[in-house]
């Protein structure tokens, strides 16, 4: 359930078993008005529903109240099976949400669509001069069309960037404008977002979630594609200086970023890795990425991270999610960053003060679309306006890179003559645009609601791209006059798929183009060092966590039976426990609780390289663990939930084994796991297969290993120690015995860097050779409890060495 | 007082490392600059071990930077300067009368942002937040001062002096890393809190202010008391006193306008633009720094 359904959807249920029998599609828009002095996207000035809308109306009229019901929910559980979320910040704590889709789209007309495409080219045109000399020659500064102080006291302006061209030649490629309808029907620009703007990865969402919702309707509709847009920019990376070769990758702030979700979800879109800061290093003024092969170049990089966030050296030195010389790097002209670094200095609000003064003076035209009326209070003039209409007009921080509907930076109105007079250069005076409304469904029925467009651009070989729709935000309510619409998801506010729709049929568009239009550039893999240290830890908690299911329903299965000749092996399980540092008594979800988010937090950390189906699995065995697990009673109960658990476990190593391309972040998450996997089975076979261990204890071996039956067939005895030991240390074919997991990690290390064969050993490799060597050649008798006690500060060894050799 | 003097000076920085730290990368700014009233005879920054990667650049304003970055592990490392300068006095500036009620047009008239522009010292900057608490004090400094402090330069030497009698020199009570907000509501701190103080008060006066970090001579002439901070490296101010005049450097620490006792290394905003090291060190156990400055005059 998303928000946007807990909000009002549940209401639609309510009105829809209220409403048996009528038609509800008579009902869906028949108390629909437009507000008075506002414009309706839907209702046209003389009070009909535009012709635009009509077709779609004329569907939406022919389903039924359950019909659009079941429609809404098939999209919100495409989007809660797609792991549609972000993040939301609330009193210093961050949880997770579901993507709020409202589930009627915005419609736009393909004509008035291509006008507002040739407008927003033009400014993004304008803004690419105006940063340029920005960070060149301040010649607007010079002629006093900017105020210098704007510059210099802007947070935005990198001072390690001044004088600094960009390598790729330009500093903005991807920018979003948020733009509204106002009363009169024109549009008009709320905010520039050039600084790594969000939500073209959730505008791919809204898309085919509420393709989803409206199946079949779309052919007839003549709704323009997405997938297009992100074709053509995908290809204007890779036309980038250097960027063949598969040096094009996504850099992002990391998991607890708001948006994290879409980083990961567009770079698996547009096939580039997703990387972090901490995956980057200078190398002689280069930029380079740590990967397993060492530090490899990488040339663009299309960063999802404010600037002054970038480079802990030489910006913000707080940042702990930088890369210490990344400034010094780009300046040194050693990658492109999409957009410059620096370019965030074009959202500061006080810039629309001054941009219809620029494009005149740059353009020689007045700006095609007009951008929020405003007035930097540094001008005396500008500021007595300010302060004689302070009623009418929004005030805020002029260094205020928020974007138009957040109030952060804005001032009380009680605040605002003193502030005025005294902080005039560090303010303006903004006047509110009346939005326009648009459909959205409440309690069973379509009612106005504000909205406000994000436009994405690209530049391209052929000028600027602009992406035709996809994402709208939706208020929550209407105010007039509206000051602070909330848009804003984080205050009830919804995303909305915009349809341009055209007269006509539309061309369809994929993400690839066809390989004989053009040579197909394949990205040579190269694994990020972090990214094969998570693979590598989440194969151990997984089977961490697997270990200590089996054991602990092997203990249950024992407690449910139980007579006093038990107690010595209940004893012996306990301390074994201990021994791995859970408690017995404490319960499940402390034994392995840790270990799932464990897990879920390695997974997290790569999410680009998961299919949604693998995450799904994991989320599924945290669900069971506090659903199922946590509530079961000893015996019999938790014998069953231990079983589901396993289910859930295993369900998820065989998606790994199954369908995951043997590439080689494979091979880390299953080294991990074969490592695990050997030191379970040393503590194992020392506390169980010990002489001195109680009755019991052998079963007890061979059963959490999961090789009862094999024992069975393979021994025609009873276990004995030397059997387990043999079964489960030294036999080569069975994939739970010792000898077979450091075969693996042997074959796999085989094809990692460093495992040449005509090349001296390194440490890892020789450590492993040694130790698989001198287990190969054991026997039984000479495996006893001290030598298996010897063994594992090998393993932990061999861990160790792993990371020297790839994780540094 | 002498109006040139000769100087030998050493700085040494060094790090120990309680365990090998990971590699890392520094920015150095330890060189000293060349500039009116102070010229370099010779100047050698000596990086020990030899890192695997140097690079020598001018940052925005105009410092000398050495960029430096260790692939491997360190458990030490030495940064020292050796330098000889010459140190002169500054001819006579301009009578620096002009009002301090004209300042806020002569910034405005000034349309430019490159280095010497004012308008990057108007406003705050990472380690210098304009308070209220700060402008008040400086409001108040002023008003308090004789009828000079109506000019800028007269406000300065008001502002500054005010912060050197209110403050007490304590360099237990605060950490390179202390809020200026913190040591200015506890009066104590050290020639960085000083020089913070001051600008975030100036700033509020509508007075452009930035932050010198440089050397004070170690040894006082005969029959002059040893000026504080000599020890390690200094900080001071300058001030910006409209287009006539210029900028005028003051130190809150010793309630003097700077002279030929006083050695340039570098300008900025604040300290984080100056940091004599800055740098990335992945740290694994316990770490400690040393400082050495002598500054010799050549007799």
């Amino acid at each position: 359930m998303n928000q946007f359904q807990g909000q009002s959807d549940s209401q639609d249920q309510q009105q829809g078993s209220n409403d048996t029998g009528a038609d509800p599609s008579a009902t869906l828009w028949r108390d629909y008005r437009a507000i008075a002095n506002v414009a309706d996207e839907m209702i046209g000035a003389d009070g009909a529903i535009k012709p635009l809308w009509a077709p779609f109306l004329a569907s939406l009229s022919t389903m039924s109240a359950d019909d659009l019901q079941q429609r809404h929910a098939r999209a919100d559980r495409y989007l809660s099976d797609a792991g549609v979320f972000y993040r939301q910040y609330e009193a210093g704590q961050s949880t997770m949400r579901s993507w709020p889709l409202a589930h009627m789209p915005v419609l736009i007309d393909d004509a008035e669509w291509q006008a507002l495409a040739t407008g927003l080219s033009q400014r993004a045109a304008l803004l690419e001069r105006v940063v340029a000399d920005i960070y060149g020659d301040n010649k607007l500064v010079a002629g006093g069309h900017l105020p210098a102080s704007l510059i210099a006291g802007n947070p935005e302006w990198l001072r390690p960037l001044v004088g600094v061209k960009p390598r790729g030649g330009h500093f903005l490629h991807f920018l979003a404008f948020d733009i509204g309808r106002g009363p009169n029907g024109k549009w008009w620009v709320l905010g520039d977002r050039t600084q790594a703007p969000a939500g073209a990865g959730f505008a791919l969402e809204n898309r085919i979630a509420t393709t989803r919702a409206y199946s079949g309707l779309a052919p007839q509709l003549h709704i323009r594609r997405l997938a297009g847009f992100f074709r053509q920019f995908r290809e204007a990376l890779l036309d980038l200086p250097g960027a063949a070769d598969g040096r094009v990758a996504i850099l992002s702030p990391g998991p607890h970023n708001d948006s994290y979700f879409e980083h990961a979800y567009i770079a698996r879109y547009l096939g580039f890795p997703l990387l972090e800061g901490e995956d980057l290093t200078i190398r002689d003024g280069a930029l380079m990425v740590r990967t397993v092969e060492g530090p490899r170049p990488i040339s663009v990089l299309w960063r999802r991270l404010d600037a002054n966030w970038a480079d802990p050296l030489e910006l913000n030195g707080q940042s702990q999610i930088g890369t210490p010389g990344l400034a010094g790097a780009i300046a040194n002209g050693s990658a492109t960053m999409v957009n410059a670094l620096g370019s965030g200095i074009l959202e500061t609000r006080a810039f629309l003060a001054f941009m219809p003064r620029i494009s005149e003076l740059l353009d020689s035209q007045p700006l095609a679309i007009p951008n929020s009326a405003t007035w930097w209070c540094g001008g005396a003039e500008e500021r007595a306006y300010v302060a004689a209409n302070a009623a009418q007009i929004g005030l805020s921080n002029a260094f205020s890179t928020s974007q138009f509907f957040e109030t952060e930076g804005a001032i009380a109105p009680q605040d605002r003559a003193a502030m005025i007079t005294a902080k005039g250069a560090s303010l303006i005076g903004q006047e509110p645009l009346q939005l326009s409304t648009t459909p959205a469904f409440h309690n069973g029925q379509l009612v106005p609601r504000p909205m406000s467009l994000r436009v994405f651009l690209a530049r391209t070989a052929n000028g600027w791209e602009v992406m035709p729709g996809g994402y709208a935000r939706i208020g929550r309510d209407v105010q007039i006059p509206d000051f602070t619409p909330e848009l804003a998801l984080q205050r009830g506010g919804a995303a909305a798929d915009v349809w341009v729709v055209s007269d006509k049929p539309v061309p369809s568009e994929s993400m690839f183009i066809p390989s004989q239009d053009k040579t197909l550039r394949l990205q040579p893999s190269v694994l990020p060092a972090r990214v094969a240290d998570n693979l590598f830890w989440l194969g151990r908690y997984i089977e961490r966590a697997e270990a200590v299911v089996r054991l602990w329903r092997a203990h249950h299965v024992r407690l449910a039976e139980a007579t006093a000749a038990d107690e010595p092996l209940l004893a012996r399980i306990t301390a074994h426990l201990a021994g791995r540092g859970i408690s017995a008594e404490a319960g499940i979800v402390a034994a392995i609780g840790p270990v799932v988010s464990g897990a879920l937090t390695s997974a997290g950390h790569v999410r680009d390289r998961f299919s949604a189906d693998g995450w799904l699995a994991l989320d599924e065995l945290d669900q069971t663990l506090a659903e199922i697990a946590a509530n079961a009673q000893p015996g019999d109960e938790t014998v069953h939930a231990m079983g589901e658990l396993l289910r859930k476990i295993n369900g998820f190593s065989g998606l790994v084994h199954e369908n995951m391309y043997r590439f080689t972040g494979w091979r880390f998450l299953s080294i991990g796991r074969a490592l695990e996997r050997a030191g379970i089975l040393i503590e194992t076979l020392s506390d169980f297969a010990d002489p001195a261990a109680p009755d019991g204890s052998l079963d007890l071996a061979t059963e959490t290993a999961d090789s009862t039956i094999t024992h069975r067939r393979r021994y025609a005895s009873a276990p004995s120690r030397a059997s387990v030991v043999d079964l489960l240390a030294l036999d080569p074919l069975n994939p739970r015995a010792l000898l077979y997991q450091l075969n693996e990690i042997t074959t796999h290390l085989s094809f990692l860097p460093g495992g040449e064969r005509h090349r001296q050993l390194p440490p890892l490799q020789r450590a492993l050779l040694h130790l698989q060597s001198s287990v190969a050649t054991s026997t039984p008798e000479a495996l006893d409890t001290q030598a298996l006690q010897h063994l594992l500060p090998k393993i932990t060894g061999l861990s160790e060495l792993i990371g020297e050799a790839y994780f540094v | 007082m002498s109006d040139q003097m000769e100087y030998d000076i050493k700085l040494h920085i060094g790090y120990r490392y309680g365990s090998p730290a990971a590699g890392g990368r520094h920015l150095l700014r330890m060189m000293p600059r060349d500039g009116p009233g102070q010229r370099i005879i010779s100047a050698e920054l000596t990086v020990s071990p030899q890192p695997d990667e140097s690079r020598e650049r001018v940052d925005f304003f105009g410092n000398k930077l050495l960029e430096i970055a260790y692939y491997q592990a360190q458990s030490q490392t030495d940064f020292i300067l050796t330098s000889r300068i010459v140190r002169t006095e500054l001819a006579e500036a301009p009578a620096p009368n002009e009002p301090l009620s004209q300042l806020h047009q002569e910034v405005q008239n000034i349309c430019r942002v490159d280095r010497n522009a004012p308008h990057n010292f108007l406003y705050a900057s990472p380690y210098v937040a304009l308070t209220d608490e700060t402008t008040a004090f400086g409001q108040q400094a002023i008003a308090s001062a004789s009828a000079s402090a109506t000019s800028t330069y007269g406000a300065i030497a008001a502002i500054g002096h005010h912060i050197f009698e209110q403050m007490q020199f304590d360099a237990q009570a605060t950490t390179v890393d202390t809020p200026m907000i913190e040591a200015f509501t506890n009066r104590r701190g050290v020639c960085q809190d000083f020089s913070h103080i001051m600008i975030s008060a100036l700033r509020g006066a509508g007075i452009p202010a930035g932050y010198v970090s440089g050397f004070l001579r170690t040894e006082p002439p005969p029959g002059q008391p040893r000026l504080e901070g000599a020890d390690a490296m200094h900080a001071w101010v300058r001030a910006w006193c409209g287009a006539a005049v210029g900028w005028v450097e003051y130190d809150p620490t010793n309630a003097i306008f700077a002279g030929v006792d006083h050695i340039t290394v570098a300008h900025g905003r604040d300290y984080g633009d100056v940091a004599p090291v800055r740098g990335a060190m992945r740290l694994a156990g316990g770490q400690s720094s040393l400082m050495a400055v002598d500054v010799v005059p050549v007799i």
